[in-house]
């Protein structure tokens, strides 16, 4: 080969390299499998697991064409065994590995929380800070998609309660990337809920391989007059809200926590002192959700900086039904976000 | 068959099954005294499977345990004064006190720590023997649990995953016939647990748990195929459990005529027995080898009370790493 030859070939290679950075609209889909590639090509401790993740490539396809890349020690497809396979990932993680459990919808998590809330949360804890669990477990949640009652929950909250996990639930495709990334690079365990019906949405998102650190909210529209700290699909139905709400010369602003372990109460806290009004909106049922953990909060430490009572806005307290209707109407839908805004402004 | 060990070893295992024993006892005069905070879970009656298994480990070699679980640390090789003040919740114990007697780790040296949900070390297990497996060594991965823990889901899940994956763990059920106040005959219908194994196509045994050479000898088949790449295997102990399942049972589902009859197999006299009648050592070096065990396992108790308690801050610490 001729010097020529090589120049030539590390030009090229530098082109991939650029075109491999752009930044390119991805769905959430993607951007989640991007992140997969990225830190399975960086760090062969990173190994997926999970059922129907190889050559089906998951239930919602986003672990797509990585086990013709990584092969199937590394995408490994298992039985229908949630207890064992999260497991498993505990004890791979305990003696070094880096898993991330494909658990196929986050109605199944019931199944394997043994090994969620009393294996992996609590190692490190009753070890004495021995031993490290550095797992992560992504897995669909919310309604949307006519799917009933026990593929459709929003159960975040019970693992907000467990001290050792953390929490994290990404409303857009960049910020599914980049979060999914401090969680597989988090020496602790980590649940990543992944909202179903965003799978197909699309955004920019750039190539390279960005992290967003856990525990730090984004503020995804400025406002004055009201704060809506949404998750999840909220964040968008918010964001929907907030141009009709722009129309009626109620500005919005909308803080997106992106995880709810750690909580940049920051954040929060600072645009309730600048808006002086709250509404937590999120899909899960009110009773019991991590609304009123974000009420509280701002009840506590930020409460004279208040003009109106604080609102939550919520699932309501059923279990999500088939019907198109009454799944729409289970759940706070665009409308309803306004209508809130409007009457926390207005009263 | 004796003779395939040196007397060094043989005297060795002897010495770690008093060791447990006595710690045992010691364990529970402490109780009795209220020298701890806690509960316990005694396994005396059951060290012959405990160091049978241990014993024929490598460095590199994991284990899991259970609530019932000092004996198999002790096998592992744990520091005595550190168990015990482990258990009386000081700051020098394995886990600084936040762990007590049923939480006693040591994950730096393969003891991948004692698990208080029944088959919740299972699936670990597994895990351990798959990051053996991906980084290509040769460790193996012991897992403990009772003839409780064979009714648990995770134990079927577990033992089909590393089946499937071909993975090199030992299941080792330590049949002591009772979970809490049940009889496992009670609780299933079949005699020996080992033929579970069947099922997930993988090799079942059943052995005499109570003789150390033939836990021994089994496992070091087992240890040797699953080095080799062929897999799990799933061996039933046969033992008793000579106390209550934990401080507060009162025992009300056993005679006091089964436990001394059960007491006539202990895996200890009958070791000892063996050793006397080789001569591997004389009668008079077990006197001084229970003498030395009695004072490490005091010396173990001293140290405990010595110790200092964790610092209240020592709460907020170890939560997330």
């Amino acid at each position: 080969m001729s010097m020529h030859n090589i120049e030539t070939d590390n030009d090229l290679t530098q082109d991939t390299v650029i075109l491999q950075n752009r930044t390119r609209e991805l769905t959430y889909a993607e951007a989640i499998r991007e992140a997969l590639q990225q830190q399975m090509r960086q760090n062969k401790k990173v190994f997926l697991l999970g059922e129907d993740i190889g050559i089906y490539g998951g239930a919602f396809g986003v672990t797509e064409g990585l086990v013709q890349e990584f092969g199937k020690e590394r995408v490994r497809d298992t039985p229908i065994s949630e207890l064992g396979i999260t497991g498993v990932a505990v004890g791979a993680a305990l003696t070094g590995m880096r898993p991330v459990v494909d658990i196929q919808f986050s109605d199944f998590l019931t199944l394997a929380l043994d090994q969620i809330v009393n294996q992996a949360a609590k190692i490190r804890y009753m070890y004495g800070g021995k031993g490290k669990v550095p797992l992560v477990i992504r897995t669909p949640s919310g309604s949307g998609t006519g799917a009933a009652a026990q593929h459709s929950q929003s159960l975040e909250a019970w693992l907000t309660h467990i001290p050792g996990l953390k929490v994290v639930q990404p409303g857009t495709p960049y910020d599914a990337k980049g979060l999914l990334k401090a969680a597989i690079e988090d020496e602790n365990p980590v649940i990543f809920y992944e909202h179903k019906l965003l799978y197909k949405t699309k955004a920019n998102v750039p190539g390279t391989d960005y992290v967003i650190p856990l525990g730090k909210a984004d503020i995804k529209k400025e406002g004055k007059d009201l704060t809506i700290v949404a998750t999840a699909i909220m964040v968008k139905r918010a964001l929907k809200a907030a141009e009709e709400l722009e129309k009626e010369a109620i500005h919005v602003e909308i803080v997106d926590p992106r995880t709810l372990v750690p909580l940049d109460e920051k954040c929060i806290l600072q645009s309730v002192e600048k808006t002086g009004r709250l509404l937590v909106v999120h899909e899960a049922v009110k009773r019991g959700g991590y609304g009123a953990e974000i009420a509280s909060i701002v009840a506590e430490k930020g409460f004279s900086n208040l003009k109106a009572p604080i609102k939550r806005l919520a699932g309501q307290d059923v279990p999500i039904p088939n019907n198109k209707k009454l799944e729409k109407a289970a759940v706070p839908q665009i409308k309803d976000i306004i209508r809130e805004a409007r009457k926390i402004v207005h009263e | 068959m004796i003779s395939n060990y040196s007397k060094e070893r043989l005297v060795g295992l002897y010495q770690t099954m008093l060791s447990i024993r006595y710690f045992e006892e010691e364990v529970e005069r402490s109780v009795k005294k209220g020298l701890f905070h806690g509960t316990t879970h005694l396994c005396m009656g059951q060290e012959a499977a405990a160091v049978g298994v241990c014993s024929v480990l490598k460095q590199g070699d994991k284990m899991t345990s259970t609530h019932r679980g000092h004996g198999h640390s002790i096998a592992m090789g744990a520091d005595m004064k550190k168990m015990m003040a482990e258990i009386f919740g000081k700051a020098t114990g394995y886990c600084k006190g936040k762990g007590g007697s049923m939480h006693i780790a040591d994950v730096d040296y393969g003891n991948l720590g004692s698990n208080a949900i029944v088959g919740g070390g299972i699936p670990i297990t597994v895990g351990s023997a798959l990051t053996a497996h991906l980084e290509g060594t040769k460790d193996v991965t012991v897992c403990f649990f009772g003839d409780g823990a064979t009714n648990e889901g995770s134990f079927h899940e577990a033992l089909n995953l590393a089946s499937i994956w071909k993975l090199p763990v030992i299941f080792v059920c330590e049949n002591n016939e009772y979970g809490m106040s049940s009889s496992i005959t009670e609780m299933t219908n079949i005699e020996d647990l080992s033929i579970r194994a069947k099922s997930y196509g993988i090799p079942g045994m059943t052995i005499d748990g109570n003789d150390l050479l033939e836990v021994m000898n089994i496992t070091e088949r087992a240890v040797s195929r699953a080095r080799n790449g062929e897999g799990p295997i799933l061996i039933e102990a046969k033992t008793y459990r000579y106390n209550g399942h934990s401080k507060s049972d009162k025992q009300r589902y056993r005679t006091d005529e089964e436990v001394s009859k059960r007491k006539k197999k202990d895996p200890i006299q009958r070791f000892e027995k063996m050793l006397i009648q080789s001569d591997i050592p004389e009668e008079k070096d077990i006197e001084q080898i229970k003498q030395m065990v009695i004072e490490e396992v005091e010396a173990a108790t001293d140290f405990a009370l010595a110790s200092p308690e964790p610092k209240v801050e020592e709460l907020l610490t170890d939560v997330y790493a």
